[in-house]
């Protein structure tokens, strides 16, 4: 199963014991997501709604890419791939 | 040339310049639309200038009212410029985290500053402001994120512009703020063309951000969620700071255009989708020039230590 590198935001590394950055496995960013959630079981209620969507103010970024745009949770990743969480920010 | 009124007559109808020598794919050109050019200095003029006649076409603002809105720097700076000319008093509430030099032009057009805390980027400064905004209901707060006038000052003037001076255009890129230019021109141009793709790009801001309490506390604009965003747009990358210096600097010395560095992360998002097509016409969006970030060492300094000052302060 591929293993990618996981960018965390100032705002959750706390749970994930102080890191920026984790790493996790899965073939998809749904997978990917529970496998970070299984180790760092205090990211479930920040990263997921009760459905198993990730949040409204979340974006999840595979490569740079907003996965929102590519396949959602179904966007595959490959061995080495970088995903980065963001909480949504405003500009202008 | 024409003699004009008032230099609220020289917002809009900018012009548009091949980069495409900066482009990776020589069947890919590459055009650079210069919001620079406005006469407070960037893209924001039209919306300021939109959304303060929209407020004085419904009554909302007369003569003698306080303005508030929040603003990392350039709706704030074309508010102040457009405020002191009709005679309006202006609090801009500003994150501490910009350069002094978008500080020092509200100063210079008399706008009162409200400081927000830096740590908490823009998203303090809405708050801040909605807030405010409250306490205070005889101030007008034009609120740019979800004013109809923003969108809409793009659908009616720099959408139209585009198809008017590039009829070939095929993708168009800009970043994410309040998503008013994407938005606005994404909405008239796949309605005129719709097979036109729509990127947007923005920095990776939300790494950094304080005093948030969980990720809830994040932010999306009501004008992205009205004109349907999510529909909207073709694709949305995050662009670096570093990313983003180096493509301005590329502006800078390969095409003469002294742009600030979210033209850059807007041209590297250009690039990106050159290299990914097989032909086809880009319009990306500069919008403002160079003079407010020189204090950062965007163009001259060491390239890594700038990007990481870049990445302390708000540039989008």
């Amino acid at each position: 199963m591929p293993t990618v590198s996981v960018r965390l935001p100032t705002v959750l590394r706390p749970a994930a014991g102080g890191q920026s950055s984790v790493e996790a496995t899965g073939d998809t960013i749904g997978d990917v997501v529970k496998s970070l959630i299984a180790a760092h079981p205090g990211l479930e209620t920040n990263l997921v709604d009760e459905n198993g969507d990730v949040r409204r103010f979340v974006n999840v970024y595979v490569n740079d890419e907003d996965i929102r745009f590519l396949d959602k949770l179904d966007t595959k990743v490959a061995d080495g791939d970088e995903v980065a969480i963001l909480p949504a920010v405003a500009g202008g | 040339m024409a003699v004009y009124d008032s230099v609220l007559d020289l917002i809009g109808n900018t012009p548009i310049v091949d980069v495409s020598q900066l482009s990776p794919n020589p069947k890919v050109r590459i055009l650079a639309k210069l919001e620079g050019q406005n006469p407070a200095g960037s893209v924001k003029d039209r919306i300021a200038l939109a959304m303060i006649e929209a407020a004085e076409a419904d009554g909302t603002l007369s003569p003698g009212r306080i303005i508030v809105e929040p603003s990392s720097g350039n709706t704030g700076i074309a508010l102040a410029m457009i405020c002191r000319l009709k005679g309006y008093r202006l609090k801009i509430v500003l994150p501490e985290s910009v350069t002094v030099e978008r500080r020092q032009m509200l100063e210079a057009y008399g706008a009162e500053i409200i400081p927000s805390p830096g740590g908490e980027g823009s998203n303090g400064a809405v708050r801040l402001a909605q807030r405010l905004a409250d306490e205070n209901p005889d101030w007008v707060f034009l609120y740019q994120y979800g004013n109809e006038a923003n969108p809409t000052a793009h659908y009616n003037t720099t959408g139209p512009e585009i198809l008017r001076d590039v009829p070939e255009i095929t993708h168009f890129v800009a970043g994410l703020g309040t998503s008013g230019t994407l938005m606005g021109v994404g909405t008239f141009l796949k309605e005129q063309k719709p097979e036109v793709k729509i990127y947007a790009v923005e920095p990776p801001s939300g790494e950094r951000v304080e005093g948030l309490r969980s990720l809830d506390d994040g932010y999306v604009p009501p004008v992205f969620e009205k004109w349907g965003g999510m529909e909207l747009l073709d694709g949305k990358r995050i662009v670096r700071p570093i990313e983003s210096l180096e493509w301005t600097r590329r502006l800078v010395v390969d095409a003469g255009i002294f742009a600030g560095p979210s033209s850059g992360a807007a041209l590297a998002g250009a690039v990106k989708v050159a290299q990914r097509i097989d032909e086809g016409t880009i319009v990306f969006i500069v919008c403002d020039g160079g003079w407010k970030y020189l204090s950062t060492g965007a163009y001259t300094g060491d390239l890594e230590a700038t990007a990481e000052n870049l990445d302390k302060i708000i540039y989008f």
